[in-house]
C-alpha cells in the first residue's frame, strides 16, 4: 500500500480539477467530489499508517530501521547527479501528517456544506479546499526539497485565495496580500537554505542529505562545513518562521481570520501553519547538527509562545482569540523541536485536531450569531448545546487538562525539556508553564463570555444543522482520546506514538520518552488555577472587562507591540514611498534614457547610411553606370555621319589595315 | 616587259578611283570612279590570266573571259547606281552626296 501512497496526495488533486471543470453543473455544486475523494484519502491513509505504525513497531522492538518507502521518477537533469525527482519518502512522520491533514480536511469539507450554504462561489471554493489539501499532501509526501517548495509555494498560494475569498471587502484582500507578502519574506530564506544544502549536498533529496550529515561528509568527499550548514538551517528556519506564523512573522495569521472560519480551522489551524514545523520535523538530524540552529529555534519558539498566549486575552473577536492561541502552541511544537523529535510533532498532532475543532464551533457560534465578537455573544449553553460540549471539550484539552489530548502533548514538551537542560532548557520550560496558565485563562474568559451569563446579542441564535454539528462532534472524540496513544503503558507499546512515528531507531532508542508526573502534575495545576481565575472574573460576564482596563499592558497589547505598526508603517510606507520613487526615477531617467538614447543613436545611423551609403554611393555607382554609358554613346554616335564617303574612307583604310597584317604575317 | 608594269599600272589606276569615290561631291562622278576602279581590278585579272596560260598552257584563256564577265556585271551595275542616282535627284533635286545624311545622328 505505502508504494502507492502517491494516490493520496493525487486523489484530491484530480478532484480539483473535476469540480472546477464540472462543479456548476453538479447537484451539489461539487461538494460531493470534493467530500468523496477527501474520505478515499482519508481511508488510504489509514490503510498507509496501519502498516507504518505496525512496521515500526517491530522494527522497535527488533532493532531493525525504520520503516520506509522512497519512489521517485526523474523529471529533469541539470548538472551530474542532481535534477528533479518526483519522488515520495513515506515514514511514520508522513503517515501521522497524512493521517491528520485527510482527517481534517474531510471534516472541513463537510463542515462547509452547511457554513458555506447558499454561497455565490460555492463552487470555486470546494475547488480551493481540494487544491489547497493536494498541496498540502504534496509537501508532505516529497523526497526532496525542491518538491516541497513546490508543494510550500501552492499552500501559500491557496492560503492567498481562500484567506482573500470574500475579497469584495477591501480588508479581506488586504488582509490575504498581507499573509501572502509576510510568508513570502520567510520563503526567501527557504529557498536560499534549500540552494544552500544544494551547493554543500550536490543533492535536493531529504534521504541524502541526512545520511550525508550523519556521516559529516558533504558533495565530493569533504569535511562538513558547519558554517555553512549553520547558516542554511537558520535560512531554512526563516521559511518556518514565515509559515509557522513564529514571531516576528506572526501578524499575518490573525489578520488571516478574514477568510470563511472552515478554511481558518484547516489551514491556519492543522495544516498550512505546521508546514514549518513539518519541515523542521523531518529534517531533524540536520537542525540537530547546529547547535545554534537548536538554540535559536528553541528561544524564537519560547518567544512566540509567550508573547502570543498575552496577545490572546485581550481580544473581543473570538476568532482572533483562537489564532493567537494557535501562534501560541506553535511556539511550543517549534520550541519542542528544539529538545526532542516525538514531543514536537505529537503536540502537531493533537494540537490539529483540537484546534480545528474550536475553530468549526467557533464558525458555529459566528453562523448562529452573525457576529464574530465575544460581546456578541452570551449564555449560548443552552441554545447551542452541540456546539457548547465539543467547545468545551476543545478548550480543556487546549488547556492541557488531563485526560484530554493536549494534556499529554504539552507537558510531554515541558518534560523535554527540562531534560534537555540549559539555558534553553530553562527558558522553554519557564514561558512553557506560564504560557500554559495564560492558555488555560484566556480560554475560560472565551467560554464563560460566550456560554455562560444571558445572550447580548441580536435576533434568536439556535443551534447549526448537523452537516456542521457533526463535524464537531467527530472531532471532539480524538480531541479527547488520541492523547492516550502516547501513553506510558500500552497494550502492544508504551509511547506507542513515539515508536509510530520514528524516524530512526538509534534515535528512538537513545532518545526514550518519558512522562515526568511531577511537571505534568505542576503544569496541570498552574492551568487549572489560570482556569480558575478566568472563571471567577468571567463567570458573571463584568460590565468592563479588566484585562481591557491594564493601562499601559492593554494598550501594548492591543497594538500587538506595535508590531504591525513597525511593519506596515515604517517598513512598506518607506518601500512604497521614497524607495518606490527612487527606483522609477532610476527608471524613468536613466535606464530608459539610455535605451531611448541607443534608439536615437542607431536611427541616426540609419539616416546617415541612407543619405551618404545608399544615396550617394549606390545610387552613385548605379547611376554612374547609366551616366558612363550615356557619356560613350554620345562620344561614339559622332561617328554617324551619315556622310557615305567617310564610310567609305573608313572601309578602305580597314582594307589597308587587314592587307598589311596578312601581308607581314 | 615585265610582269609588274601592268601591275602597277591597274594600282594607279586603283587610286585614281579611290580617291574619286572618297572625294568628288556628284554621285555620278563617284559612279564614275567605282568604274575605274573596276576597269583596274580588270586589268588585274587579264594580267594574272596572262601569267596563268605561260605557265600552264596556251589554251588557258580564263583571265580574258573573266574581265568579259566584269565587263557585263560592270554595265549592269551602272544601270542600277545610275537609276539610284536619278531618284534621289528627283526626290531632292540635288545630286550632291553630302546633301544625304539621313542616316546621321
Amino acid at each position: 500500500m505505502t508504494e502507492h501512497a502517491w494516490l493520496i496526495p493525487a486523489l484530491p488533486a484530480v478532484s480539483a480539477a473535476i469540480i472546477m471543470a464540472l462543479g456548476k453543473r453538479l447537484p451539489k455544486g461539487g461538494a460531493e467530489v470534493g467530500i468523496t475523494s477527501m474520505a478515499v484519502a482519508f481511508v488510504l491513509a489509514v490503510l498507509v499508517a496501519l502498516e507504518v505504525f505496525a512496521a515500526n513497531v517491530t522494527a522497535a522492538l527488533e532493532g531493525s530501521p525504520a520503516f520506509l518507502v522512497e519512489r521517485a521518477v526523474q523529471l529533469a537533469t541539470f548538472g551530474g547527479d542532481s535534477g528533479f525527482d518526483a519522488g515520495i519518502r513515506v515514514d511514520g512522520l508522513a503517515a501521522m501528517m497524512f493521517l491528520l491533514v485527510t482527517f481534517v480536511s474531510l471534516m472541513v469539507h463537510v463542515y462547509s456544506t452547511g457554513y458555506m450554504h447558499g454561497e455565490a462561489r460555492f463552487t470555486w471554493y470546494f475547488t480551493l479546499l481540494s487544491l489547497f489539501t493536494a498541496s498540502m499532501l504534496l509537501l508532505v509526501i516529497s523526497n526532496n526539497l525542491m518538491l516541497l517548495l513546490v508543494g510550500w509555494e501552492l499552500v501559500g498560494v491557496c492560503s492567498f485565495l481562500l484567506i482573500g475569498f470574500w475579497w469584495e471587502e477591501k480588508q479581506n484582500s488586504n488582509a490575504a496580500i498581507k499573509a501572502f507578502l509576510t510568508t513570502k519574506t520567510g520563503d526567501v530564506g527557504l529557498i536560499v537554505g534549500v540552494i544552500a544544502l544544494w551547493s554543500m549536498f550536490g543533492t535536493f533529496d531529504i534521504g541524502e542529505i541526512i545520511s550525508a550529515v550523519e556521516e559529516g561528509v558533504q558533495a565530493g568527499g569533504a569535511a562538513l562545513d558547519n558554517g555553512l550548514l549553520t547558516f542554511a538551517l537558520l535560512a531554512l528556519f526563516l521559511g518556518a518562521v514565515g509559515k509557522s506564523a513564529q514571531f516576528p512573522l506572526h501578524t499575518w495569521l490573525p489578520d488571516a481570520m478574514a477568510g470563511p472560519t472552515p478554511v481558518s480551522a484547516l489551514i491556519h489551524a492543522a495544516t498550512m501553519v505546521t508546514a514549518g514545523v513539518f519541515l523542521i520535523a523531518r529534517l531533524y538530524p540536520v537542525f540537530h547538527h547546529s547547535e545554534t540552529a537548536v538554540f535559536t529555534i528553541a528561544i524564537i519558539g519560547a518567544i512566540t509562545l509567550f508573547s502570543a498566549g498575552l496577545l490572546a486575552i485581550v481580544q473581543d473577536d473570538v476568532k482572533k482569540v483562537l489564532a493567537y492561541s494557535t501562534v501560541s502552541q506553535l511556539g511550543y511544537m517549534v520550541a519542542a523541536l528544539a529538545f526532542s523529535y516525538t514531543a514536537g510533532i505529537f503536540h502537531l498532532f493533537t494540537h490539529g485536531f483540537f484546534k480545528a475543532l474550536l475553530f468549526l464551533g467557533a464558525g458555529s457560534l459566528i453562523h448562529a450569531v452573525h457576529s464574530n465578537n465575544m460581546s456578541d455573544m452570551g449564555g449560548l449553553r443552552r441554545a447551542m448545546p452541540a456546539t457548547f460540549w465539543t467547545f468545551l471539550v476543545g478548550s480543556l484539552a487546549l488547556a492541557a487538562a488531563p485526560p484530554l489530548a493536549g494534556f499529554w502533548s504539552k507537558d510531554e514538551i515541558l518534560a523535554e525539556a527540562v531534560h534537555a537542560g540549559g539555558y534553553a532548557g530553562t527558558v522553554v520550560f519557564g514561558l512553557g508553564i506560564l504560557g500554559g496558565l495564560l492558555t488555560a485563562f484566556y480560554m475560560a474568559r472565551v467560554l464563560f463570555l460566550v456560554f455562560a451569563g444571558s445572550y447580548r446579542g441580536a435576533g434568536t441564535p439556535h443551534e447549526s444543522p448537523r452537516a456542521m454539528t457533526g463535524p464537531l462532534v467527530a472531532l471532539a472524540i480524538p480531541s479527547a482520546v488520541i492523547g492516550l496513544v502516547n501513553l506510558p503503558f500500552g497494550a502492544f507499546q508504551p509511547y506507542a506514538f513515539s515508536a509510530w512515528t520514528m524516524f530512526s531507531v538509534d534515535y528512538w532508542t537513545t532518545h526514550p520518552i518519558e512522562l515526568n508526573l511531577p511537571i505534568a502534575l505542576g503544569a496541570t495545576a498552574l492551568a487549572a488555577v489560570g482556569f480558575g481565575i478566568g472563571a471567577a472574573i468571567y463567570r458573571r460576564a463584568p460590565e468592563r472587562d479588566p484585562v481591557l482596563g491594564m493601562g499601559l499592558v492593554t494598550q501594548t497589547l492591543e497594538n500587538r507591540y506595535y508590531l504591525d505598526h513597525l511593519y506596515e508603517g515604517v517598513i512598506v510606507r518607506t518601500i512604497k514611498g521614497p524607495l518606490a520613487r527612487a527606483a522609477y526615477w532610476l527608471n524613468d531617467r536613466v535606464i530608459d534614457r539610455l535605451v531611448y538614447l541607443a534608439g536615437a543613436g542607431v536611427s541616426r545611423l540609419a539616416d546617415k547610411t541612407y543619405a551618404v551609403g545608399d544615396q550617394r554611393g549606390i545610387d552613385g555607382a548605379v547611376n554612374g553606370l547609366g551616366v558612363s554609358a550615356m557619356w560613350s554613346g554620345a562620344r561614339m554616335r559622332l561617328a554617324q555621319s551619315g556622310n557615305v564617303q567617310l564610310y567609305a574612307g573608313g572601309m578602305f583604310v580597314g582594307v589597308i589595315v587587314l592587307g598589311v597584317l596578312f601581308a607581314t604575317a | 616587259m615585265m610582269l609588274s608594269y601592268p601591275l602597277v599600272f591597274a594600282a594607279l589606276l586603283f587610286s585614281v578611283g579611290v580617291y574619286g569615290v572618297l572625294t568628288r561631291r556628284n554621285a555620278v562622278l563617284v559612279l564614275m570612279s567605282v568604274e575605274i576602279m573596276l576597269a583596274a581590278a580588270t586589268i588585274n585579272l587579264v594580267v594574272f590570266g596572262q601569267l596563268a596560260a605561260a605557265n600552264l598552257g596556251d589554251s588557258v584563256l580564263s583571265g580574258q573571259v573573266f574581265a568579259l564577265f566584269v565587263i557585263a556585271v560592270g554595265a549592269a551595275e551602272v544601270g542600277v547606281g545610275l537609276a539610284i542616282v536619278l531618284l534621289m535627284y528627283r526626290n531632292r533635286a540635288s545630286v550632291n552626296i553630302d546633301d544625304a545624311d539621313l542616316m546621321k545622328f
